[in-house]
């Protein structure tokens, strides 16, 4: 394979492709997918000119190597990490040319935990039910990247959007979850709706794209009857019977059966995506 | 439900709010979801939810997610009025199967039948779509009627074969691809389920009308099928 196109030298711990995801389909039992922490895969498309929703790579925790084979406007955001382009120091956070043939390493997260890689012209594999997202929960789209595995590239320079230096948040040392009560907030305790607002919750190891799992006070229930299975949002806190709290990420699955106390304000969900294990979190009722 | 507008079909229908842009309607039953649901599509498509993203019935909900006004759409929702469902209304699918899953026996031993009227009490009922879930593509079909119900096995299966018909509490399914699963597998179908290189990707969505048809080991379809 020629032409615009970029191969995977190293892939990393999990590297997906990732865009805006699938929308509408979720009554088929496909969730929307997409980009855990959007605003990042967002910004990278606009800092190589593409359209905002074009696909790119989303890594996790160690980035990934990936050697382009034509030459190309390259832009790594999202989780701060080292950038080397054939062993030099490349930028982080901006547009940067990159000649056909080099090696293009995104290194390990210095804080955060997911970087983005936007290509001009962005990555262009088939679409799949409208989307290049992969979904690790259904199995759809491109499978997670692996050594070797070459990505088409659509053309460059479409679109200009110029972005040069944007300001960037860093991930925070305490994740703030703003969270409306509901659904289901009535299957629960006073004391457990307490817990939720007062008590510190803390990133679980077992985090994945489907959810953020959480360790800390477990949410005692009031009705412990079975619930039938109802649709189910992103940003979801669902509680399973062991009662520690999941918020729904990306790929969350379209129904389920444990209560859901609150759903967390999308605007927060990209911080959640950043979140390291171990990190601090505290849920901030809000109407 | 009961037409005019009446004050106890308020009671039937409670509305709650799923975070800034969803709400979660709960009604009394499964077919009371169901004909809740044809009236979301309905509205709908006259175009009366403007930004409503997702639609997803359930066992006894329908969620609305991307509601733009949800205060305004919760107060509505409770008076409107909800046609029966049609049973003429929506998609019809058939679905040829051989009767020739392993929990089969089991199945008519639960319904205390024999195997061929277990097959012909399948092939006898009108089922529809309720919802989704559990993989893309796989359906909750009603249908069958309480006496029917059959539990779910107590050992789930690692590896459900693509195509199996599968029967657990009130429901039929049919699996779109190999996958664990605990339902009571009652036969086979070649139908595609899920593909996303077909529009629709999906055979049975939510509101599809369903029949099964017993077909002969060796292909063809029995004539009848009891009806």
């Amino acid at each position: 394979m020629t032409g615009r196109a970029v191969a995977v030298v190293r892939p990393g711990a999990l590297t997906t492709v990732q865009d805006l995801g699938r929308p509408g389909y979720a009554h088929l039992g496909v969730v929307r997918s997409g980009a855990l922490d959007p605003a990042a895969a967002r910004l990278v498309n606009r800092l190589v000119g593409n359209a905002e929703g074009a696909a790119v790579l989303e890594t996790t925790v160690d980035g990934c190597a990936v050697r382009p084979r034509c030459a190309v406007t390259v832009a790594v955001g999202g989780a701060p990490c080292p950038v080397r382009v054939d062993g030099r120091p490349a930028a982080w956070g901006t547009a940067v040319r990159v000649a056909a043939g080099s090696v293009v390493e995104v290194g390990t997260a210095s804080r955060g935990l997911r970087a983005y890689v936007a290509f001009g012209g962005g990555i262009a594999v088939e679409p799949v039910l409208g989307s290049r997202s992969t979904d690790l929960l259904s199995g759809l789209g491109p499978a997670p990247l692996t050594r070797g595995t070459v990505l088409p590239l659509g053309a460059d320079g479409a679109v200009r959007t110029p972005v040069d230096a944007p300001p960037w948040p860093g991930p925070p040392d305490v994740l703030v979850l703003r969270v409306r009560l509901g659904p289901r907030d009535d299957r629960f305790t006073p004391g457990a709706l307490r817990a939720l607002a007062t008590r510190a919750y803390r990133v679980s190891p077992a985090s994945n794209r489907i959810g953020l799992r959480l360790e800390g006070p477990p949410l005692e229930r009031s009705v412990t009857g079975e619930l039938a299975s109802e649709g189910m949002v992103l940003g979801a806190v669902q509680v399973p019977p062991d009662g520690r709290p999941v918020v729904f990420l990306a790929d969350h699955p379209t129904t389920g059966g444990y209560p859901v106390v609150g759903v967390v304000r999308e605007a927060d969900l990209g911080a959640a995506a950043q979140a390291v294990p171990g990190t601090a979190v505290r849920f901030v009722p809000v109407r | 439900m009961n037409g005019n507008g009446t004050p106890s079909a308020d009671a039937r229908v409670r509305v709650l709010r799923v975070g800034e842009r969803a709400l979660l309607v709960e009604l009394e039953g499964g077919a009371e979801a169901e004909a809740f649901h044809a009236e979301v599509l309905r509205r709908r498509a006259a175009g009366a939810l403007p930004g409503v993203r997702e639609v997803v019935p359930a066992a006894r909900t329908v969620l609305l997610d991307g509601v733009t006004d949800p205060d305004r759409l919760a107060a509505e929702l409770p008076g409107w009025e909800v046609g029966p469902l049609s049973a003429r209304a929506g998609r019809v699918v058939e679905v040829p199967v051989r009767y020739d899953g392993p929990d089969l026996a089991e199945v008519a031993a639960c319904w205390g039948v024999s195997v061929e009227e277990a097959v012909r009490i399948h092939t006898a009922a009108e089922f529809r779509v309720a919802f989704c879930g559990f993989a893309p593509g796989f359906g909750y079909l009603t249908g069958l009627g309480e006496r029917y119900e059959v539990p779910r096995r107590a050992t789930p299966r690692t590896a459900v074969p693509a195509g199996s018909v599968a029967l657990a509490g009130p429901y039929t399914g049919v699996y779109p691809r190999s996958s664990p699963g605990g339902w009571q597998l009652i036969g086979t179908t070649d139908l595609v389920l899920w593909d996303t290189g077909r529009d629709p990707a999906a055979l049975l969505s939510p509101g599809t009308r369903v029949r099964f048809t017993a077909e002969r080991p060796g292909g063809g379809s029995r004539a009848g099928g009891g009806r």
